[in-house]
């Protein structure tokens, strides 16, 4: 296997506040190739969020950001500077966001933006970034794409707005994008249009995608790989089938169990439920992070907890199999 | 590990509004300061018959234009005396009745008038909402200073006319803001809510609406203050606001400014406390806007 | 007053129900209808569940609003128990219908203790005094599974799910016949949808309630719903009960909707949904029926005639392909 387009080693993100430190994000690890598509899957609070922007180098200067390794293509993004970040970002890696309105500025045209975003990384002429945005506006399948460069984006539909998005984001024709809930405030039939969108394009283009998302259909359906996030760490990573068709760990499982399954959940059955909520982060953290909430805890719970499994299968949890062994196998 | 045996227990453990505004009022330096100093300014304006060492009104030609005890004055007269040999402390306690009542009065009657046609255009909205944004305008299009120099110069200056005058200009802001707070509370879906349950009309905008825009209002009474009380000394420096001999820091202003060259104190204190006092009623409005903003709601 | 009511009285009845706006466009345009909901007719059962489905802008919260009194239709009926009632009549519809909104950080009073917030409806009805109001408050707090205790602390203090159960407890503490669910999980954790989906059922079970359930979550309606009606510009195109429409659906839109829906099935990819266009604006609906210029069926007659709703199995389809009078039928 080639060298990963990305590779994260124990990163942890620490935020300072009124009475503590925020220990937001642990010793999480990852590495993407080219052609991939990771999603990152959580609740509200897991940290996924934060995670993306700390690879953009978009965090707060209030936050701390630690990282053993953290390099896209060879370049050790813990090391660069501003300078360096802002020349990446928009070219080489860029962002997509979940709400499309607060990203585009209402102030200018969509031509206007697009393009902006071509003349601040290349040396090319505004006649060249307008072909290329009518060429990008056309690719994610927007009709008459020329006319529209002169509309603002009030103008638009929320699943059009999302494509401009996702075209700004190709501009540059960056290695990896990053989509941060790029669907969750548009319609199911307009969500799923974009995310074949998205995922084309990362085939098409030979880009790596990191999709950040809490909705475990979007994920099963476009990720290759896929890391579980719960409280900040990274609980159990692995293919999409082998997360979904053999989950490991309680967290993992129990989320499973909450959604209704078309064809396995009975109708009108109760769904299974994780009870209690996402401990204070403040502070020190240790042992697993779930225990506070899982069925399986036990004594060692609150000691060092091991990785198990193999590399396309990884998970934390101080039982080998991610259950209690007196239990009999979850079904 | 008792404590996590029953996840509702962990889940409540945040402060209620009240503490959480208790201790950000108490965090917020400018907000005691501004808090602090309108407080004593009111005690000392209240007791004014108690606390003053003379009569303000008290005149006395051999004891005319008596420096400061700063300046080499007596204790007699703590600050001086002016031209017409009144105790010039005393005058400055009785001024400050006369700025907070007017401050308070006419922030009263506009904040009444301008939050009655806020609210009522920012929840009725259509027809209403565009009569009160004509109005609105209307009032912005009249320059506040001139009109309260033609009202007084017909009816002549006295403590009252300014009240009125004052009281029925300054209401715009309020209108503005109330208007913008309602729009916005109005869309929330405990008003829906509210109104599925069939609560009245009234009775919605009372506990519903009114609590949650409440906080906007208090900042607009002080800013609207300091505005009635400046307005106030600048009328009444121009002959135009409380008549003579009633106390006013205005007045002292304007009295003192014919011998501003030789005793310049005659106007400085008189102006310093007036800046004093719109400096303390604007840190406490800018505090409170900053401890109950929705962005420091966590 | 419900063993006064026919066994076979539908407990809630809408016949005929528009809903027109008046809409200007831009600046100087001349005011033009917008049919926010246009001639929606249905029957609803004691302790069903009727899932109202469809995209955003296709009617079903401005439906919602007419059921709540919120908006008066523009014409058209309401009828409760066989009785029609008037939309001014605000107090009896609020004993009988009652809302539990999306948004548990919008729908309660930040500045009111949840005491306040749940006896609030008791209040204004004037039901019992202060004493039996607090007793009724504890009884159904216990019901929704919250202690007693969370009477005196505010909303800020309670989590999403609590918050949201509050709102429940809320609607429920008169008794209602008939509540209105509007998107009442899609601001909640998964986790905690769950939970919330859940109480909800038990509460139908226990209370014999009625649930109008409008969500883009096809997988949630269909775990809850014994009826489906799915919406399109303001017309119920097609209603069926749950199994029939999820299984075997016949509207084209239905059946474009249920294929955009991603379930959590690793190695599928995203569904294309065939749905070209987009949207129409609702101020200038397509001539004829007004799915046609997304429909992969149509032809030129659907441009020309507005289908008529058609009874099929125990429901209705709105679709020439269906009605046996028009040239499109098969079979």
């Amino acid at each position: 296997m080639s060298e990963p387009l990305l590779c994260v080693r124990n990163l942890n993100i620490d935020i300072p506040v009124g009475g503590g430190t925020l220990h937001a994000v642990r010793g999480i690890d990852f590495e993407l190739q080219r052609g991939e598509v990771l999603s990152i899957v959580g609740e509200s609070g897991s940290g996924k969020s934060l995670t993306s922007l700390a690879l953009m180098g978009l965090l707060g200067k209030r936050i701390d950001r630690r990282a053993d390794r953290m390099d896209f293509d060879g370049i050790d993004l813990t090391r660069a500077g501003k300078r360096q970040m802002r020349a990446l970002r928009g070219d080489r890696m860029s962002m997509i966001f979940q709400e499309p309105m607060t990203s585009l500025n209402p102030a200018y045209t969509i031509g206007d933006q697009l393009a902006e975003a071509l003349l601040l990384h290349r040396n090319v002429s505004r006649q060249q970034a307008r072909d290329r945005a009518v060429e990008l506006l056309e690719k994610v399948g927007i009709t008459a794409a020329a006319s529209r460069l002169g509309q603002y984006p009030h103008q638009l539909s929320g699943g059009l707005r999302q494509r401009v998005m996702i075209a700004m984001a190709l501009m540059c024709g960056p290695e990896l994008i990053i989509a941060d809930e790029p669907t969750t405030a548009l319609d199911v039939t307009i969500q799923a249009q974009i995310l074949r969108l998205l995922v084309d394009l990362v085939r098409e283009m030979d880009m790596a995608m990191i999709l950040i998302t809490h909705d475990l259909g979007v994920v099963a359906r476009v990720a290759d790989k896929v890391a579980v996030m719960y409280a900040g760490e990274l609980v159990e990573t692995g293919s999409a089938g082998a997360i979904f068709n053999a989950p490991s760990h309680p967290y993992t499982r129990g989320l499973l169990r909450c959604i209704p399954l078309p064809g396995r959940t009975a109708r009108g059955a109760p769904l299974g439920t994780i009870p209690g909520i996402v401990p204070s982060l403040v502070g020190e953290i240790g042992g697993c992070v779930f225990r506070t909430r899982c069925d399986h805890a036990v004594a060692a719970c609150h000691g060092a907890i091991p990785h198990r499994g193999e590399a396309d299968h990884m998970f934390r949890c101080v039982h080998p199999h991610g259950h209690r062994e007196d239990e009999e196998t979850p079904a | 590990m008792s404590d996590l045996s029953d996840p509702l227990l962990q889940e409540i453990t945040g402060p209620t509004p009240g503490q959480l505004l208790r201790k950000r009022v108490f965090g917020h330096q400018g907000l005691i300061f501004g808090l602090a100093v309108v407080a004593i300014l009111a005690v000392v304006a209240i007791l004014a018959p108690v606390i003053a060492p003379h009569d303000p009104y008290a005149q006395s030609l051999v004891a005319r234009m008596k420096p400061p005890v700063f300046l080499g004055g007596t204790w007699e007269n703590p600050l001086g005396t002016d031209h017409l040999g009144r105790d010039y402390l005393s005058r400055l306690i009785y001024g400050a009745r006369v700025s907070l009542m007017i401050g308070g009065i006419a922030a009263l009657i506009s904040g009444v008038i301008g939050t009655a046609m806020g609210v009522a255009a920012g929840y009725f909205g259509g027809k209403v909402d565009a009569v009160v944004t004509f109005l609105i305008n209307v009032r912005l299009a009249m320059p506040v200073v001139l009109v309260a120099l033609a009202v007084v110069a017909i009816l002549g200056g006295s403590l009252t006319v300014v009240i009125a005058v004052l009281g029925l200009l300054l209401w715009d802001r309020f209108a503005v803001v109330m208007r913008a707070s309602t729009l916005q509370v109005r869309g929330r879906e405990y008003v829906a809510a509210a109104q599925a349950i069939g609560a009245s009309t009234p009775r919605i905008l009372l506990s519903e609406i009114m609590p949650n825009i409440v906080n906007n209002l208090i900042v607009v009474v002080t800013l609207e203050m300091a505005h009635a009380i400046l307005l106030e000394a600048a009328l009444s420096f121009l002959g135009l606001g409380v008549q003579p001999p009633t106390p006013s820091w205005g007045l002292m202003v304007s009295e003192g400014k014919n011998m501003m060259l030789f005793e310049p104190w005659l106007v400085l204190i008189p102006g310093a406390v007036l800046f004093v006092l719109v400096l303390a009623i604007n840190l406490m409005g800018d505090g409170l806007r900053d401890v109950t903003a929705p962005e420091n709601r966590s | 007053m419900n063993a006064m009511s026919k066994p076979d009285t539908p407990v809630l009845e809408l016949r005929g129900v528009s809903k027109v706006y008046s809409v200007k466009q831009g600046l100087m345009g001349a005011r033009k209808p917008l049919r926010a909901v246009n001639d929606v007719n249905l029957t609803l059962g004691r302790s069903e569940v009727l899932g109202l489905v469809g995209e955003s802008g296709c009617g079903k919260s401005t439906l919602a609003k007419i059921l709540l009194g919120l908006e008066a239709p523009t014409s058209g009926e309401v009828l409760v128990d066989g009785e029609a009632i008037g939309s001014h009549d605000r107090l009896k519809l609020a004993r009988r219908i009652q809302p539990i909104f999306q948004d548990p950080y919008s729908s309660l009073n930040p500045r009111k203790s949840i005491a306040e917030i749940i006896s609030l409806p008791l209040r204004v009805h004037g039901i019992g005094d202060h004493a039996s109001q607090t007793k009724a408050v504890r009884e159904i707090l216990d019901v929704v599974g919250l202690p007693a205790r969370v009477m005196n602390t505010y909303p800020s203090q309670m989590s999403g799910g609590q918050r949201q159960r509050v709102a429940i407890a809320r609607a429920l503490i008169m008794k209602p016949e008939i509540v209105i669910c509007d998107e009442p999980t899609s601001a909640l954790d998964v986790s905690v949808q769950s939970q919330i989906l859940n109480l909800l059922g038990e509460l139908r079970r226990e209370f014999g309630l009625t649930y109008l359930f409008i969500s883009h979550n096809l997988a949630v309606v269909e775990h809850l719903a014994t009826r489906v009606a799915v919406m399109y510009l303001g017309r119920i195109v097609e209603e069926a009960e749950t199994g029939a429409l999820f299984d075997a659906s016949r509207h084209p839109y239905s059946r474009a909707l249920l294929d955009s829906v991603l379930t959590p099935e690793p190695g599928l990819g995203v569904p294309d949904t065939h749905l070209g266009a987009a949207y129409p604006n609702p101020i200038n609906p397509p001539p004829g029926c007004a799915f046609h210029p997304r429909c992969a069926s149509a032809t030129a007659f659907c441009a020309a005639r507005a289908p008529r709703p058609v009874a099929s199995g125990d429901g209705l389809v709105e679709c020439h392909l269906y009605d046996p009078e028009t040239e499109m039928f098969q079979r």
